[in-house]
């Protein structure tokens, strides 16, 4: 029976995040992966604005802060310059789907050799709980009060089903946090993008449904439940993408 | 030594090669097209690496990125690209990057013209982002100067872990004067290596994190203080400037860049009608020098300032005088150049 232990790659300081946000699990996920890839001395993480600006704090390897929503610009500057290194963003709804849309784009579609690790949690944590891209038809929010109205302020973003589009995307994939079952999977999906990247195939995305009781104004374990029954139907959880023809080596 | 023909743009671009710039990320805009250009050509041969970006935004981004590896690093626009870049200039100041910024400025507001300018003095010397900084600003008049600041710029970004802006206008990127390099050939160098970094730790130091957040005011004030103990130094060791025949002269005309060539001729036209003409010229218009031209109108009983703006430096000329000395402007707008005639017929009214 393995014991129960903190990764080598997550620092051992308390976080800063809500209770049962579920930031901390994604952390955990990421830190586990890089270990069992023995990259931590090669990895780079870029960490935004929004709820995970303080992640470099809470991880063992170099850290990178970007602007709003610029991550993706900054992770292609540092992984041009070192094209060997594991670099990875870390953003939130807001910051990819909303200031950030450019620059998640363009990364994608010139195939930019970084993994994308997107936290969609429906809402602005770290500024209040405002109305995100991502926020779901009917959803109230600081500035949806009456509940996100699409005829006013139009619809969701599915980032995954967007960025599957474009040829650069290697590996495109939407998984959940919400229970054990699926935490595994996220894990799996998340060392899968890394493990692309190792392999110099091209950017990769992994979104994860992700939690924010504090602005949602609900318990934990009624967050994690609302996202099963909200979330779920309107963001589908499985691979967007998977470029077949790369992973068998071959090249167009 | 060789002289070659090129132009400012490519000469910047040529010299930056040679100072071990390593990443250039840029976005077209004219008239500064042709360091791109010159990137996308030379910069793989010499294992570089040119991208053009998505938006001027993303360019000065992924130079944050590169920089924060200790990788020599650049980009290059225009006035209204440069408004865009302002964000990531800001954040690269806030997070102590060595860079190197080429600011090719035209006419505006807004889309303006895309003629020579000397409109954005007081973007690039007093805002170039939001928060409490200084970034050191030279401001060359002509080709060869354009390589000597380059060369310069790369070693000032690293030493005093700052960005480094390079004023230049329409007028030098796109003119060609012939140039001369240090060396024949590229001389490759070798890599340096920096503690700061955030490279990839290989389990051989600390994790190390690049960043402008620091929340607590405590931090924040120390950071900033110190940043500007080190702007301070740089400004005891950098500033430059250039005087000609300012000892006797009872009118000195103080421009940069563009302007100052063209008050050069002014002055020469000047002096062979008797009239006692002098001409300063900041290299650095950040840090500006106060000192040397304090002293080069000593004996002056007026400053004439030309610019191609509605008049930026004069504000930081009379300031450096203390208004003991009348500080007279004279300026066109729009994209216009004055011409040598117009600024003589200034000189002679003003006598």
């Amino acid at each position: 029976m393995p014991k129960f232990t903190r990764p080598n790659a997550l620092a051992d300081t308390p976080t800063h995040y809500c209770p049962g946000c579920t930031h901390g699990v994604i952390h955990r996920l990421v830190a586990e992966v890089i270990d069992e890839m023995d990259i931590m001395n090669t990895t780079i993480g870029v960490l935004p604005v929004g709820c995970a600006v303080f992640g470099y704090n809470y991880f063992n390897f170099d850290g990178v802060q970007a602007s709003h929503g610029r991550a993706p610009a900054v992770a292609t500057g540092v992984k041009r310059a070192k094209p060997d290194r594991l670099v990875f963003t870390y953003q939130g709804d807001g910051d990819l789907a909303a200031i950030g849309t450019a620059e998640i784009v363009h990364a994608a579609a010139r195939g930019e050799n970084i993994t994308t690790i997107f936290v969609n949690n429906t809402i602005y944590g770290m500024t209040g709980g405002q109305m995100a891209p991502t926020t779901l038809p009917g959803q109230k929010t600081q500035t949806s009060p009456f509940g996100r109205d699409t005829e006013k302020v139009g619809f969701p973003i599915r980032v995954c089903e967007m960025l599957s589009t474009l040829d650069g995307v290697a590996y495109a994939e939407r998984v959940s946090v919400h229970d054990a079952k699926h935490i595994n999977a996220a894990k799996k999906a998340i060392k899968k993008a890394f493990e692309i990247q190792m392999r110099g195939e091209g950017f990769s995305i992994i979104e994860l449904l992700s939690t924010c009781p504090t602005n949602w104004g609900l318990t934990p374990p009624a967050s994690l439940e609302w996202l099963k029954e909200n979330m779920l139907p309107y963001y589908p959880l499985g691979v967007y993408k998977e470029k077949q023809e790369l992973t068998k080596g071959a090249s167009k | 030594m060789k002289k070659t023909l090129m132009k400012g743009n490519e000469a910047v671009a040529e010299a930056a090669i040679r100072a071990g710039c390593k990443c250039y990320f840029g976005y077209p805009i004219t008239p500064q097209n042709e360091v791109g250009a010159y990137m996308s050509a030379k910069l793989h041969q010499h294992g570089g690496v040119f991208l053009q970006a998505e938006s001027e935004i993303a360019a000065i981004n992924m130079v944050y990125g590169c920089a924060a590896t200790g990788t020599r690093c650049m980009t290059s626009s225009s006035s209204p690209g440069i408004s865009l870049k302002t964000e990531g200039i800001s954040y690269m100041a806030g997070a102590d990057l060595p860079a190197v910024i080429l600011s090719v400025q035209r006419g505006g507001p807004g889309l303006g013209t895309i003629q020579p300018s000397q409109a954005d003095y007081f973007q690039t010397t007093r805002a170039l982002g939001h928060g409490d900084l200084h970034l050191p600003v030279f401001a060359p008049y002509s080709v060869q100067e354009m390589v000597d600041v380059t060369t310069k710029a790369f070693d000032i970004a690293e030493e005093y872990r700052t960005p480094v802006i390079i004023l230049a206008d329409g007028l030098l990127g796109q003119m060609m004067e012939p140039v001369s390099f240090d060396d024949e050939e590229v001389i490759e160098k070798p890599e340096k290596t920096f503690d700061w970094v955030a490279d990839g730790h290989m389990g051989k130091r600390k994790k190390n994190i690049i960043t402008s957040l620091q929340i607590e005011s405590e931090e924040l004030e120390q950071t900033i203080t110190a940043r500007e103990k080190r702007f301070e130094k740089l400004k005891a060791n950098h500033t430059q400037s250039e005087s000609v025949n300012c000892d006797d002269a009872d009118i000195v005309i103080a421009a940069y860049g563009s302007a100052s060539r063209v008050v050069q001729s002014a002055m020469e036209m000047a002096r062979e009608e008797g009239l006692k003409v002098g001409t300063f010229r900041p290299v650095t218009i950040s840090p500006f020098p106060v000192n040397a031209i304090v002293k080069a109108c000593k004996n002056a009983k007026k400053v004439l300032v030309v610019e191609m703006s509605l008049g930026q430096m004069v504000d930081d000329v009379k300031m450096a005088l203390e208004h003991k000395i009348p500080v007279e402007f004279y300026g066109r707008q729009g994209g216009f150049v004055p011409g040598p005639q117009e600024i003589l017929d200034v000189v002679r009214r003003l006598k």
